[in-house]
């Protein structure tokens, strides 16, 4: 705001006024669809043309509570698989990440092109080709197999994020503790383990995210056996009962955005996982 | 060279690259067998292209493929566009500082981790014809029955799925194009100013080219999600024309287990066109940098 000093003071503030207009129906803009959620869990007979539903009801989330809901079992499936899928593509990644970020070989380029080539090929192509294979193997219906299938989309971005941090990471401190008689695990858990963290949060972050949102991988793979959350919301969503499908929605929503928000303070835009949200 | 020097990297590699080759090439590859008619449980082990050809010249099912294709490409073209312009235009809006800054900021990016099911569902209550935008005009005499309002979702030119794909590709390009204009700070700006380049001119010469890398990865993503996207055209499009993935789910879900041939097919032709549309973009865009 440096050049508006050879400028007359009431253009400087109607310049401020407008900008602050141009945010507020921005921010306005992206959040009406969220409000709109608010607006139908908790209507009941909502008609036509009523802006704000004149009765207010707990129907909603009553039946979400209820005895025969699927959505505690839909919730703790969906739980399962995130913390399975993130544990498991965490460990999985770190080394490859480890390697990908301190070391030149030849092949690498090949290597990183293969690793993020998911990003770019939908998902359903590959399902589909599993699905078969998977029925016979057994893999077909259940958790171990609908996980095993998250992990295509979750490693490009868990790999990504942690090969970022290893390449501004300096392993001769790791050298220095065995030097000075650490152990392997030792050394992992008090030298390299603090330092890289928060690549770690920002890895698993998408991990969860990616494997939480996941609906057609888990619909191919899970053969109508595994409900999850996205799962029994599209299913609902096909339905007329509105009020269910946003309740359902919040409920579906609410720990991402809890989660996201914990750990805001570790992601920055530049971060290359960034794209992890283009995936959900 | 000791054992663990030398295969330390594959050692390293391998767990990702098991991950990779078995499940992602694993299932591309034999998707792809499949789609070429080779489905021995069935007892069908002969090579053909007659799953393709199907699709492409078959009376039965040429309109589905080709209107659906049309739909998909301009699906996802527009809804790219049009998030990439309005992220730049955002970004550039919340980068000036002012009172706020920091709430804003965090409410723009608060649709960041709303899966895309969610935000199909959102576009619905907002836009149908008995949907808060239209109770809100029926408010103030607009409209006098839901009738009255257009037909915005579930609509045959998937007004609504661009619709949703913006309202979540808007932050997630934004948030991208918002971190490299904060690192730049503003001396490429200052600089330019003093030189006496006007407002436009230092958005077309400096901001944009500055920009132009995080924009168009963002934009790549954006595309490739959008063009083999499932959730959102299966609940805010119309039964004809079809995107190209509802449609190979539809045949993939279909108990005669040949239909499956036509499903898979489908889904090879949807990657091998965002395959070549991703590589014929990179290459486009980095002669564009190259030449600004």
């Amino acid at each position: 705001m440096a050049s508006i000093s050879s400028r007359a003071p009431t253009s400087k503030s109607l310049a401020r006024f407008l900008h602050y207009c141009a945010v507020a129906f921005l921010i306005f803009l992206l959040l009406t669809p969220l409000i709109a959620f608010f607006f139908n869990a908790f209507s009941f007979r909502w008609f036509y043309p009523q802006l704000f539903p004149k009765e207010i009801s707990l129907r909603a989330w009553e039946s979400i509570v209820a005895s025969n809901s699927k959505v505690p079992e839909a919730l703790l499936n969906s739980t399962i698989l995130a913390v399975g899928v993130t544990l498991s593509s965490v460990i999985i990644g770190l080394p490859a990440a480890r390697a990908l970020g301190l070391y030149s070989f030849r092949g690498k380029r090949v290597i990183e092109f293969l690793i993020i080539s998911p990003t770019i090929v939908p998902g359903i192509a590959v399902a589909m080709g599993l699905n078969i294979n998977f029925i016979r193997w057994g893999l077909s219906g259940n958790l171990l197999g609908v996980g095993l299938v998250h992990l295509v989309p979750v490693m490009p971005y868990v790999v990504l994020t942690l090969s970022g941090v290893f390449s501004n990471y300096n392993p001769e401190y790791e050298q220095q503790a065995r030097s000075l008689g650490a152990g392997m695990l030792a050394t992992f858990w008090h030298v390299t383990l603090p330092a890289i963290f928060p690549g770690i949060v920002v890895a698993s972050l998408f991990a969860y995210l990616i494997s939480w949102s996941q609906y057609i991988l888990t619909f191919l793979i899970g053969a109508g056996q595994v409900i999850t959350m996205p799962v029994l919301l599209f299913s609902t969503a096909s339905g007329s009962n509105n009020a269910l499908t946003a309740a359902m929605s919040l409920v579906f929503v609410a720990p991402s955005i809890l989660i996201l928000t914990l750990t805001a303070r570790y992601l920055s835009g530049k971060s290359s996982a960034i794209g992890g949200f283009g995936q959900l | 060279m000791g054992f663990w020097e030398r295969w330390r990297i594959p050692i390293m590699l391998a767990p990702t690259m098991a991950v990779i080759i078995l499940l992602f090439i694993g299932g591309l590859t034999y998707g792809t067998l499949v789609s070429l008619g080779w489905q021995p449980i069935i007892g069908r082990t002969e090579i053909s292209l007659q799953a393709y050809q199907n699709i492409i010249f078959s009376e039965q099912y040429a309109s589905v493929f080709w209107q659906g294709l049309l739909l998909t490409i301009w699906v996802s073209f527009a809804s790219t566009f049009l998030s990439a312009v309005l992220a730049l235009a955002t970004a550039l809006l919340l980068r000036r500082s002012f009172f706020g800054k920091r709430l804003a900021t965090f409410l723009y990016q608060l649709n960041l981790p709303v899966p895309h099911v969610v935000a199909a569902i959102g576009i619905l209550f907002l836009f149908s014809q008995s949907g808060l935008i239209s109770r809100a005009g029926a408010q103030i005499g607009i409209f006098g029955y839901p009738s009255d309002f257009p037909v915005l979702v579930r609509d045959k030119y998937g007004i609504g799925i661009i619709l949703s794909f913006v309202w979540k590709e808007v932050p997630f390009v934004g948030v991208i194009v918002l971190a490299v204009l904060q690192s730049l700070g503003v001396d490429y700006e200052d600089l330019a100013r003093s030189l006496g380049a006007n407002r436009w001119q230092r958005f077309r010469y400096v901001i944009l080219p500055l920009v132009m890398p995080g924009l168009l990865s963002g934009s790549i993503l954006v595309f490739a999600f959008t063009f083999g996207s499932f959730e959102v055209p299966a609940i805010l499009g119309v039964r004809f024309p079809r995107t190209l993935t509802v449609t190979a789910v539809r045949f993939f879900r279909n108990p005669d287990l040949n239909a499956r041939t036509e499903g898979m097919a489908i889904s090879i032709i949807i990657s091998i066109i965002v395959f070549f549309l991703v590589l014929g973009y990179m290459w486009l865009s980095r002669r564009t940098i190259r030449q600004d």
